[in-house]
């Protein structure tokens, strides 16, 4: 399972035709020099491709264990992990309200003992992986450390990324537990913790994504979540830490919608402005702070239920895009994904087209080929301008803090509105024809719902993951557990104090996700959107 | 968004509660449903996220609802789609469910049978979400 592959051997840059060809071509600032238009490293894909990491997750820990183990034995080079919404939610599988959805839309993880079982067999100080959680991001965080150090592998030696943005979900994902005071004080704990203590960690990966799925368009996308990484650099900077100490551990994280130049240049300019603003406005000096780095997933709401094989088609020109753009990791959708969670074949056919990519194109042998093209340069320009006009106004909101200004724009509904608004726009525009989506609204004949074989996660998971918990309980010591609980709430309600090693005392006494949710909720309170339409 | 459009032609316009019923928090599809139905001139009840049975059959008592839309995208369907015709029926209301979101065919007899009135997928276009609301309310 290497995480890196040696491409050095400088006789590989040829076409297919036999034409040497250079690393970089064009003016004007290089590919790894301030602003990183071109992108953050000098010679890119030449020296390391990027990491083909495969989202995956359901049923119970073992069933995606299982896949796990597939994905490194085909080629995958790092592992991600869904989990599902009991989990995502900080809900135990037995809590009335996980009825019907425990390890549907991801993995159920209860304890750390599901968290063992979902890493069996696989060398923590080997191989990086990123976890998608938020809400509950600081205790699945403890339950890995807790795994690893069990296995003898110290947390310094852990390398992965926790997605822990919880600011995108109350404007876009909304899987959110508490306020989002509280819930930035967490983020700010993680960052403070994995900045001491596992400085090979990426304790936030600051997400358009899912702001992209719930509607937004590229520009959106672009400005919300470069306006949420300032307010978590604001935060931590307000917490006490030096920005240098902790901004080259940021990492973010892109859609890659249809669009192919518009994403491109989204990519582009998300590097231009982050450099920017971390140097000139944030202070910072190390390079590494100024280098935006990014993961990027294929826009699963652009893959159609109608014909589905015709996603592979979208998929790889997506694809296509976050690699052009200089993506540093790549999920790609599985063709099915419209229909349920991807079977493996789907699966595997996704990761081979990132391999047909890096392998059979050429694409990987020069950097930000696209660069000088005019169209893309432009694009680049029009999206930073508009991003810059969101930027303004958020400031204006926070009368000059983009995180004041951020929280204003949660509170007020403003994020879930502007959202909403273009999600409806698209919608429209599909509905009157005047956006053509190919076997929608178009181009319908060849449709064939008998040939789909999908994925199902049947109760029996539930019921099995129920007794699992059930087990853990038993032969725990629940004094030892009422103690760190205990712990948890006392450090809760104290804002300057860390919580993670609470959050690690009491993983590691088996207390249940659930619980420790609700220890926290007893300090935090929760939080109910203003619904808009 | 009281008034009835000149589309509904004859009657009250058809009042609808929509809610994502369970954890799920995807409501790009739910919002822009409720939007298609408000401009086909129906009155939308929106109640957003983490609803259960009992918030949604409060709503449907207190507004009076003719239709009950519900929303999810986590494969929690077959149980959660029955259960909420049950939770209805429990409760003396004659109010017919929609399910929207990620259902696959072959889960479309279980769905039936079990009482749902209409089910919603991936690329429905307005007509047919106006439509399907409107079968399940003059079945």
């Amino acid at each position: 399972m290497a995480e890196r592959e040696d491409r050095t051997l400088t006789d590989r840059f040829r076409t297919v035709s036999g034409i040497p060809v250079d690393a970089v071509y064009g003016d004007g600032p290089a590919p790894g020099e301030y602003p990183y238009t071109r992108g953050v490293h000098a010679d890119m894909y030449r020296s390391r491709l990027w990491t083909m990491r495969m989202f995956a997750g359901f049923g119970t820990a073992g069933d995606t264990n299982a896949r796990f183990h597939e994905l490194l034995k085909v080629g995958g080079t790092g592992l991600s992990t869904a989990f599902d919404m009991p989990t995502l939610m900080g809900r135990d599988s037995d809590h009335d309200c996980a009825l019907g959805e425990v390890g549907r839309a991801g993995v159920a993880v209860d304890t750390v003992e599901d968290m063992a079982d979902l890493f069996a067999g696989i060398d923590l100080g080997a191989v990086s992986t990123s976890m998608t959680i938020n809400g509950p991001a600081p205790i699945l965080l403890a339950m890995y450390v807790a795994v690893a150090e069990d296995g003898g592998v110290d947390r310094g030696r852990l390398a992965g990324t926790l997605q822990n943005d919880i600011l995108k979900e109350y404007q876009a994902q909304k899987e959110y537990l508490f306020p989002p005071r509280p819930s930035v004080r967490l983020v700010t704990d993680v960052i403070r913790f994995t900045t001491a203590e596992m400085p090979r960690w990426n304790p936030v990966s600051i997400s358009g994504y899912h702001i992209r799925e719930a509607g937004s368009t590229a520009a959106q996308e672009l400005a919300f979540t470069l306006a949420n990484g300032f307010a978590y650099v604001e935060a931590a900077v307000a917490a006490g830490l030096d920005v240098d100490h902790f901004a080259p551990r940021l990492s973010f994280f892109f859609n890659s919608h249809l669009d192919f130049f518009e994403e491109v240049g989204k990519f582009r300019a998300a590097r231009r402005i982050w450099a920017r603003w971390m140097r000139d406005r944030y202070g910072a000096t190390d390079e590494r702070s100024l280098k935006l780095r990014f993961h990027t997933q294929t826009a699963g709401v652009s893959l159609t239920a109608q014909q589905p094989e015709v996603n592979v088609a979208r998929v790889a020109l997506q694809a296509l895009a976050g690699v052009l753009g200089g993506t540093q990791s790549l999920h790609t959708d599985a063709f099915d994904e419209a229909l349920a969670l991807p079977t493996e074949n789907a699966a595997r056919i996704a990761l081979r087209t990132q391999q047909v990519i890096a392998h059979e194109t050429g694409v990987a042998n020069v950097v930000d080929p696209l660069g000088g093209s005019a169209y893309v340069e432009w694009m680049t320009d029009e999206l930073e301008r508009r991003a810059e006009s969101v930027f303004a106004h958020l400031e204006d909101q926070g009368d000059g803090s983009i995180l004041e200004g951020v929280h204003a724009g949660i509170e007020s509904g403003w994020f879930a509105g502007e959202i909403a608004d273009a999600a409806y726009r698209y919608e429209r525009e599909v509905n009157a024809g005047e956006r053509i989506v190919v076997g929608v609204n178009a181009f319908t004949d060849g449709d064939d719902p008998d040939a789909r074989r999908l994925l199902r996660i049947g109760q029996d998971t539930e019921d099995l993951q129920r007794k699992r918990l059930a087990a853990v309980r038993q032969a725990r010591d629940d004094a030892a557990v009422a103690t760190a609980l205990a712990r948890v709430v006392a450090d809760a309600a104290e804002p300057t104090t860390n919580l993670m090693p609470a959050l690690l005392d009491a993983v590691r006494a088996r207390a249940s996700l659930g619980e420790i949710v609700d220890a926290l909720e007893a300090v935090f309170g929760t939080w109910t959107e203003k619904a808009v339409v | 968004m009281k008034e009835a459009s000149p589309s509904e032609g004859h009657g009250n316009p058809i009042r609808i509660v929509l809610a994502k019923l369970g954890l799920d928090g995807h409501d790009r599809g739910l919002k822009v449903v409720a939007r298609m139905l408000r401009d086909a001139g129906m009155e939308v009840v929106y109640l957003g996220l983490r609803q259960t049975t009992e918030t949604i059959i409060e709503a449907v008592e207190q507004e009076d609802a003719d239709v009950v839309g519900i929303s999810m995208l986590n494969a929690g369907h077959l149980t959660l789609g029955p259960r909420m015709v049950a939770a209805l029926a429990d409760a003396g209301l004659d109010v017919p469910v929609v399910v929207g979101g990620i259902v696959p065919d072959e889960d479309l007899p279980a769905m039936s049978a079990a009482g749902v009135a209409g089910v919603l997928g991936p690329g429905a276009s307005a007509d047919e979400v106006v439509a399907c609301v409107r079968a399940a309310c003059r079945p």
